[in-house]
């Protein structure tokens, strides 16, 4: 089975919902001509990155109710369609989260667990943190989305993996940082040294976008990615600039990989739950909980 | 396989990409003034290499025809810097005016006239600032920062004068690195070679009114404030005791130039502590 994937890195303007959503609307209309399957924008698309006060302004909520969903699940009629937004919840905590729109419907929401509150990094802050990892069927297999900080722990990725994902969609808004003498970004160069690590340790597809442009001195790179579950790199989209970029997946590639590889037939899970209790029940102050 | 030697005055590398690095640079001068509705700039052209990079930078990022570059030469001013600066107009093809500033600050020297050399220097910084803000109004473009990370660092800069600015594209490059980064550029060789001066009076240099060089500045600063380093790792390292002690120090004396005043808190919501928007809100 061919899957064909749009990954789209834009630019937002900061706390202007409005504005964005005209954005999506145009790049999903792009992502159709192309013939795209499944389209995906970065964290925080319809807002912008660093909300602070204006957390409270841009939430929404992923319904037919919602003024800035509607459209975006009538649109999902055309294909699958992953977004960033700010979530208000029924209690009206907010969180970061990711919505994936299929068929006009809001099939899965994730909530950002790890929210970064260090360095240049506010977002506990501002934000409730999210407090489940789950993967989610869709008309191309079972996948799980995670949301930039998310995948810098190794353990939500593991667990989407147990949960039966075998597409990984990752979006970020990764603010850019680290110059040395590399044509790459200390940034860039981490987050797709992850990347692949995942697509190889879980012989799984992983697909991610990060947006780009300005906010105030912050600049986002961009350089979305898709790596095949070899660990190959299958499409890079370009650093720092507005791109749409397109790349057909064949599923079967889990198929061969896993039989050459079978680190998923092999992953002792029962063994990792019964050590992880021991761990975390020794009372061992040192242990990692 | 690279291997990673412990830092020492010898070995730390300040070496930066240009290409990546003059791409965000371009890239954030030309966001930060465009989704203002502004699409020109204004820049102070000392005839020095920090503000010859940012008008190349500007000029690249905006169109030489949007970058307004300002001489403001005052009596002693070296013949040098504006014959530098010239070069840097032509080279860039940016426009440019001359702005003589003697006539504007002698008579603020003349009601005292036991003033000393930094008084003077701070009026004159300011006097720059002033003729650089009118002419933001008169060309509609927003001034351009030219301070660098270790000038900033080290507060040797005069407070709402060199350092006021819309937007600062050079804050954070040590001084090697605007040097390294001038090179690529093709900043003339005149600017890149000559010993960095306020050329607020003859003969005044940098790295003589400091006491120390940018070079050794750059790197100690670099594990200081890269690297977090303590003061103490840093003699370990191998820098001497009375330089990171006065390097420290300038560092922490001088932080209030790098803050906006603080507010006396009273109400539920105070700018400054939780009435927390970036600048580019809504844009």
């Amino acid at each position: 089975m061919k899957l064909s994937i749009a990954l789209a890195q834009i630019n937002t303007v900061l706390g202007n919902v409005k504005r964005n959503l005209d954005k999506h609307l145009e790049y999903i209309e792009q992502a159709q001509a192309a013939g795209s399957d499944l389209l995906i924008f970065p964290e925080l698309s319809l807002t912008g990155y660093v909300l602070q006060d204006l957390v409270p302004t841009v939430a929404c909520r992923p319904n037919h109710d919602d003024p800035v969903f509607r459209p975006l699940l009538d649109a999902s009629h055309k294909m699958d369609i992953m977004v960033g937004f700010v979530e208000e919840d029924v209690r009206n905590r907010f969180y970061i989260a990711s919505a994936y729109l299929s068929k006009g419907e809001t099939v899965h929401v994730h909530r950002k667990i790890y929210l970064p509150t260090y360095g240049m990094f506010d977002e506990s802050r501002f934000f409730a943190w999210g407090d489940a990892v789950e993967a989610f069927d869709t008309r191309f297999g079972r996948a799980g989305m995670l949301i930039c900080e998310d995948f810098w722990h190794a353990s939500p990725p593991y667990l989407l993996w147990l949960d039966g994902a075998d597409l990984f969609l990752f979006h970020s808004s990764s603010p850019g940082r680290g110059v040395s003498e590399a044509p790459i970004l200390d940034s860039a160069r981490w987050v797709n040294h992850i990347l692949r690590a995942y697509s190889s340790l879980y012989t799984s597809f992983v697909i991610h976008t990060n947006r780009v442009g300005y906010e105030d001195g912050l600049n986002f790179w961009g350089g979305a990615a898709v790596y095949d579950p070899n660990g190959n790199l299958l499409c890079e989209g370009p650093f720092h600039e507005e791109a749409l970029t397109l790349v057909e997946v064949d599923l079967n590639e889990l198929h061969r990989a896993r039989a050459r590889l079978p680190l998923l037939r092999d992953e002792r899970t029962a063994l990792v739950q019964r050590e992880l209790n021991r761990i975390l029940n020794s009372g061992n102050r040192n242990s990692g909980r | 396989m690279v291997t990673r030697k412990l830092l020492t005055p010898q070995n730390i590398d300040l070496s930066i990409n240009t290409d990546l690095t003059r791409k965000i640079l371009t890239g954030f001068i030309h966001s930060e003034i465009t989704r203002t509705g502004f699409t020109r700039a204004v820049i102070g052209l000392s005839g020095g290499l920090d503000s010859a990079l940012v008008c190349f930078l500007a000029a690249e990022a905006l169109g030489p025809e949007n970058v307004l570059a300002v001489r403001m030469p005052y009596k002693t001013s070296s013949p040098d810097s504006l014959e530098d600066a010239q070069k840097v107009i032509d080279a860039t093809g940016v426009q440019s005016m001359t702005v003589e500033i003697t006539a504007m600050v002698e008579p603020l020297f003349a009601r005292f006239p036991d003033m000393n050399n930094t008084r003077k220097g701070n009026i004159m910084a300011r006097q720059r600032m002033i003729v650089l803000y009118d002419q933001s109004a008169a060309f509609n473009g927003l001034v351009i920062g030219t301070g660098n990370k270790t000038e900033i660092l080290l507060g040797y800069t005069t407070q709402f004068g060199d350092s006021a600015c819309a937007l600062n594209p050079i804050g954070d490059l040590y001084k090697a690195q605007v040097r390294q980064l001038s090179k690529a550029l093709g900043v003339p060789d005149s600017i890149i070679t000559k010993p960095p001066s306020a050329d607020l009076w003859a003969g005044q240099t940098d790295e003589n009114e400091l006491g120390f060089t940018y070079a050794d500045a750059d790197k100690l600063l670099y594990l200081l404030v890269d690297q977090r380093y303590t003061a103490e790792e840093c003699i370990e390292a191998g820098f001497s005791p009375s330089f990171v002690k006065a390097v420290v120090e300038r560092v922490r004396r001088f932080h209030y130039k790098r803050m906006l005043p603080p507010i006396a808190k009273i109400s539920n919501r105070t700018i400054g502590y939780d009435f927390l928007y970036l600048r580019d809100w809504g844009t």
